[in-house]
């Protein structure tokens, strides 16, 4: 098992080298350099000093150089300064990754909490009206934009009822009341835009699962329903719904983006799309590999939940 | 749904009992499908719905000229105005009308999330006949590759891909930047982030099918590779690539309308269902209906696209009789 962890690690380890070889290589290929901004920053710049400062900055180097510097300097804990925010990276993304884990951990605790049961009742009175109507509202909320579903939630209740804020951060004094408030809408997007998928996904596995013989053994054995359902089908159909949950992960981070976006939530999403329509390359950078690294983490952990839920599974 | 007349009654016991059950002689497969999607309710309504769509969105030209207006004539005096005879819908932030707007936009939105679509089915389909066919350390490096891709945050990285700047490429700058530059370039990102569906259900497929008497015969006779792959198990692997990829068109669209939205997809002026929503988000207080009708119209296409693909996998999947 500790072999395993560390084979998967190691693995996870490679993936994100190269991962970070490929994001870097894509950044530069965005409009315009750091000197450009410069440029523009300060007009009395001749192109003879636009030479001498790329030369500086070793920005005339070839890609490979110029990734092996930015490396060198990431490993020693340099990961450079915010053009937006003037201010180091790491500073500006670690209280925002801790917005979006707040985010995406509460949509996604509350997403599971409808799905799996939503999923199981739908599977044990498959074709009556229950099914159907646990189906629509899984397709409704597999096929709604994200974004579109924000602005309707707006419209209803900041617009109209005036129950609640239509984005933006709370107040820092405003206490835990203020937080809820302003955390609601973007949960409500967040978690009606990833249940639909869990719940088929849920739905078909428990079909699955009950359709097994030690199903019908333990219905035959004189089981009860509630035993039969909990203790024997529904263990082995969350087996593959944990696989999708870790799969599903880059998704949830996906929609993350496009709530943060919408709500002014601070969070990585946002972060990483005004730092990419800002030209801001080095927290571009570090914004995304940190969701590339948290995501194959997600897959590893999914990877040993699976191996803990599933005592047949033996990992050489 | 292909051609079903002149196929007799074949492939596997359970289309055999289930022609043998109808009264009359028996079904042809083609009827055998046609039946089962038939009976699945929502899947035909949504065909219908689509039909109704894809009309009314090439009749555009057509409805323009009926309503005597022109779909990019501005008018600043008439903004917001609410629905009238001349107006259906009413005119948008700049005193466009919105119904003829949402009919072009609708023409470009399911042009791309088609074409998008085909684009990825084929670099899919691809992909699984490769890792399927040829199996071992091919087959295990694709798979890998095919569960990166399906684990990464897609859209952080689809926004950094429609950010580059195409002449750092290498392409000429007249195309980079033309109009229909931003299409090209949606329907290239998108189709290589969503091929992963189709390239799963199609190695599955081509797993199964070489190891059947016809390939192998195949084999025995020298066809080569690639002859064995295209020739002899594609067309058997047609419905689930038909599946796949109609289930994919709606998220495709979704993706199309997610980056237009943020303002990296299809760009003005060039109407789409997302990019038409912009700047929605300034005009709910004051004209609500604006930010609702675009949204709506990309909810009931992929909604039907989803319940079609749903259907078609019903009647399709040999397994799903009831």
């Amino acid at each position: 098992m500790l072999s395993y962890i560390v084979q998967r690690l190691v693995e996870s380890l490679l993936v994100l080298v190269l991962m970070s070889f490929l994001i870097f290589g894509l950044i530069g290929l965005m409009p315009g350099d750091p000197i450009d901004l410069m440029i523009s920053a300060n007009p009395d710049l001749t192109p003879q000093d636009a030479e001498r400062l790329r030369a500086l900055h070793g920005l005339d180097q070839p890609i490979v150089t110029r990734y092996g510097n930015w490396l060198g300097a990431a490993l020693q804990g340099d990961f450079g300064y915010s053009r937006l925010f003037s201010q180091p990276v790491m500073e500006i993304l670690l209280p925002r990754l801790g917005n979006t884990v707040i985010l995406m951990g509460i949509s996604f605790v509350l997403a599971l909490a409808i799905a799996i049961p939503a999923g199981i009742l739908a599977a044990l009175r498959p074709r009556t009206w229950l099914d159907g109507t646990v189906n629509m509202i899984a397709f409704a909320g597999i096929s709604i934009p994200p974004f579109w579903l924000a602005i309707l939630l707006i419209i209803a209740f900041a617009v109209l009822l005036g129950w609640l804020p239509a984005g933006g951060m709370p107040p820092a004094d405003g206490g835990v009341g203020a937080y809820l408030l302003h955390l609601a809408l973007p949960v409500a997007t967040l978690t009606l835009a990833s249940v639909g998928g869990l719940i088929r996904f849920m739905r078909a596995s428990m079909m699955e699962a009950l359709r097994q013989d030690y199903v019908r053994t333990a219905r035959a054995k004189g089981l009860s329903t509630r035993d039969v359902v909990v203790g024997h089908a529904m263990r082995n159909a969350m087996i593959p719904v944990v696989t999708i949950l870790a799969l599903s992960f880059g998704t949830l981070f996906s929609g993350a983006l496009i709530t943060e976006t919408m709500f002014g939530w601070l969070g990585m999403g946002k972060t990483i799309y005004d730092s990419i329509m800002g030209n801001d390359y080095n927290l571009a950078m570090i914004g995304l590999l940190l969701a590339t690294v948290t995501t194959l983490l997600a897959n590893v952990l999914a990877d040993l939940a699976y191996a803990w839920l599933d005592p047949r599974i033996r990992y050489r | 749904m292909s051609a079903e007349t002149g196929r007799p009654p074949l492939e596997g016991a359970a289309l055999a009992a289930e022609s043998g059950r109808a009264a009359g002689p028996p079904l042809t497969v083609g009827a055998i499908l046609r039946r089962r999607f038939l009976r699945h309710y929502l899947a035909v309504a949504s065909a219908v719905v689509l039909i109704v769509l894809a009309l009314a969105t090439l009749a555009a030209p057509l409805i323009e000229a009926m309503l005597g207006l022109d779909a990019e004539q501005v008018n600043l005096l008439g903004r917001f105005q609410g629905p009238s005879a001349a107006h259906p819908l009413g005119t948008d932030e700049l005193g466009r009308d919105l119904l003829l707007r949402l009919l072009y936009g609708g023409r470009v939105s399911l042009l791309v999330g088609l074409m998008a679509a085909l684009f990825a089915a084929v670099i899919g389909t691809v992909v699984g006949l490769i890792a399927g066919y040829y199996g071992g350390a091919l087959d295990a490096v694709l798979m890998r590759l095919t569960d990166g891709v399906i684990a990464l945050p897609l859209l952080p990285l689809l926004i950094v891909l429609a950010a580059l700047d195409l002449t750092k490429l290498g392409l000429p700058e007249a195309f980079a930047n033309s109009e229909s530059a931003s299409l090209y370039r949606i329907v290239f990102l998108i189709a290589i982030v969503g091929w992963t569906t189709v390239a799963r259900l199609v190695r599955g497929a081509a797993l199964s099918l070489k190891a059947r008497e016809f390939v192998r015969a195949a084999e025995a006779l020298g066809a080569s590779g690639p002859r064995i792959m295209f020739v002899h198990i594609l067309p058997n692997a047609v419905s689930p690539i038909v599946v796949a990829t109609t289930l994919s068109v709606g998220g495709v669209i979704l993706f199309e309308s997610v980056l237009s939205f943020l303002g990296l997809g299809v760009q003005p002026p060039i109407p789409s269902w997302g990019n038409m929503l912009t700047n929605a988000q300034e005009l709910i207080w004051s004209a609500p209906l604006l930010a609702v009708y675009p949204g709506l119209l990309i909810f009931i296409t992929v909604i039907a696209f989803n319940f079609l693909g749903d259907g078609l996998q019903d009647a399709l999947d040999p397994r799903a009789i009831q």
